[in-house]
């Protein structure tokens, strides 16, 4: 018995990495390029926000920090976008818990870590499509002027903090088992993206909800990428805000991934 | 034989579907799985070895899902052991050893055929090219198709195709041609057909005798999360068919009845006793020779009643038959 198992077992092997692979990653991606609605929401949508915004003429001979107020609407912009992506990246395992493709999934040797990493990696590949593509239209306008280290560095905090959402986008779908989570994270998206001062300056609200604000999820991450073109020095809130928010949601997706794995 | 199924695993150890052979391919022993107050699966005990082609016969909702899944490690019994080729159901799958064909497994509506089998595939250590499992299915000219576009039995088929990737040892099927036509339903028990001949140990879930009846070799039959029967379908057939001879016999005892050479057993309604029977000649001229007995009339039980009477809720039914079952 034990002979023919470790026969069995040498002939055969457990995939390395617990299933996690570059071919599985390519076909996690296609497919949601292949989303109409996830593509205008994550890569066009920020991209004509950008042009609506962040072109106004006065803006270009506006002067913030380093660079100019076009640039400051650009890594807003970028963030919007890439943190929209990589929380519907996360979010794609509600639509695949509802339609039972987690539970077929499990009838192979994907590890559900494995499964999360792969998510995480397709929602980041996402963040990073999204932020290059708001960039470079950016680029291409000629309107916004910052120092091309700043836009480098900007450009990649943009995209390593909507990691943050990655976390995010994992812990709803796996509270919402709904085929509408996308429609549910838009708009969640989009008030917290108030919230977080990305659209329209915090200063320019009530006081109440400036101090509100400063609570919500957006709001450190934001004040954070737009710190080396401001070139201020970096509040420590921020750091706290983005800190607990990332431990919120990393437990929180951890806790419903532990039931769910249970679960089946 | 241990020795030499060892041997031969070993030396073809080089080669993908190398034998995990002749050991035992599921273990079952005193199985409990209770959903709240459902108790769904009470005490199953099974063993299959390898090559093998079981059904798993019973009406909807006698634990055949429920078992199913303890096999794959899909759910954890809340007693018993499992063990599928001597290892826990998840390290099974995780080598590839077992693969099944679910009612309910999900797909991905917006990748397509050839897309599902790549990223599939691409899960598993080693697996078969997707062309050929594609092939094997009969979903080759489909490849390109959204899955979403597919009908029901191309889905399945489509299942099928990803069960075939690892080249498993053991394939397990529940309930795999549900929804499918009569048309639909033939062409894919030849494909199975035609894969099992290959030497490849199946379990499949059914609640038709007849496709149990056709495409095993061994017939387990499950009601109420208890097995009530397991043998060939020739014995299997044998303990539903048979006739039923019914006469009026003041005073009769259902033990002198059941002695009576070519009986299986006996019920006792008032005057009348019934006695079902494999050789109801033998019984007749029993029971008009030795007794008393009067108004004799003699019928035939169908499959399809018998089977029904064995697993069936009714009590009266399945009292008479369950004991000629053991």
């Amino acid at each position: 018995m034990t002979s023919q198992l470790s026969a069995a077992s040498l002939s055969r092997g457990v995939p390395a990495a617990g299933g996690f692979n570059i071919t599985a990653l390519r076909l996690e991606i296609r497919r949601l390029l292949r989303n109409r609605r996830t593509v205008i929401f994550t890569m066009i949508a920020p991209v004509i926000f950008f042009l609506a915004f962040g072109l106004n003429s006065a803006y270009a001979f506006q002067k913030a920090g380093h660079g100019n107020v076009s640039a400051f609407i650009l890594i807003s912009m970028s963030l919007y976008g890439a943190v929209l992506a990589t929380t519907s990246g996360g979010a794609m395992v509600s639509i695949e818990r509802a339609a039972g493709w987690s539970r077929q999934l499990r009838l192979t040797p994907l590890t559900p870590v494995a499964y999360v990493a792969l998510k995480v990696c397709t929602a980041l590949v996402l963040g990073l499509g999204s932020v290059v593509i708001v960039n470079v239209v950016g680029g291409i306008t000629g309107k916004p002027s910052m120092p091309l280290h700043l836009w480098a560095l900007t450009a990649l905090c943009v995209w390593l903090g909507s990691l943050l959402f990655a976390a995010f986008g994992l812990f709803i779908g796996y509270l919402l088992p709904t085929e509408n989570v996308m429609q549910i994270m838009g708009l969640i998206m989009m008030l917290l993206s108030f919230a977080g001062g990305l659209f329209i300056p915090l200063s320019q609200y009530p006081h109440a909800f400036q101090v509100l604000a400063k609570f919500t999820p957006l709001y450190g991450l934001n004040e954070l990428v737009h710190a080396p073109l401001l070139g201020g020095s970096v509040d420590g809130w921020w750091l706290v805000n983005l800190l607990a928010w990332l431990v919120i949601f990393v437990a929180g997706a951890a806790w419903r991934f532990r039931r769910d794995t249970a679960r089946v | 034989m241990t020795a030499s199924s060892a041997s031969s695993a070993s030396s073809a150890s080089s080669t993908f579907s190398a034998p995990a052979a002749t050991s035992l391919a599921v273990g079952l022993r005193g199985i409990h799985k209770r959903f709240g107050h459902v108790h769904a699966v009470k005490g199953v005990d099974i063993s299959i070895q390898s090559g093998e082609i079981v059904a798993f016969l019973g009406p909807n909702g006698a634990g055949k899902t429920s078992t199913i899944d303890i096999i794959l490690g899909l759910s954890r019994p809340n007693a018993g052991e499992v063990a599928v080729y001597g290892m826990p159901p998840r390290r099974a799958v995780a080598y590839g050893l077992v693969s099944a064909v679910m009612q309910t497994g999900g797909l991905l509506k917006d990748l397509t055929v050839g897309e599902t089998v790549e990223y599939t595939g691409s899960l598993f250590a080693r697996s078969r090219p997707a062309a050929e499992v594609l092939r094997r299915a009969g979903i080759d000219g489909i490849a390109d198709r959204k899955v979403g576009k597919c009908s029901g039995g191309e889905q399945q088929r489509l299942r099928f195709a990803m069960a075939l990737l690892s080249d498993p040892e053991l394939l397990i099927l529940d309930e795999p041609t549900t929804g499918m036509d009569v048309e639909g339903r033939r062409n894919f028990w030849a494909s199975i057909r035609e894969d099992a001949e290959r030497g490849r140990t199946v379990l499949f879930a059914t609640h038709y005798l007849e496709e149990a009846d056709a495409y095993a070799d061994r017939i387990i039959l499950i009601r109420l999360g208890e097995i009530v029967a397991d043998g060939t379908p020739a014995q299997i057939k044998a303990l539903a068919a048979g006739r039923t001879v019914r006469a009026t016999l003041p005073g009769a005892r259902e033990d002198e009845l059941s002695a009576i050479p070519g009986a299986d057993s006996a019920e006792i309604r008032g005057d009348t006793v019934l006695v079902h029977c494999k050789d109801s000649d033998a019984v007749a001229r029993y029971l008009l020779t030795a007794t008393p007995a009067r108004d004799l009339e003699i019928t035939t039980r169908g499959i399809e009643d018998a089977f029904l009477a064995l697993t069936g809720d009714g009590a009266d039914a399945s009292a008479q038959t369950t004991g000629a079952a053991r």
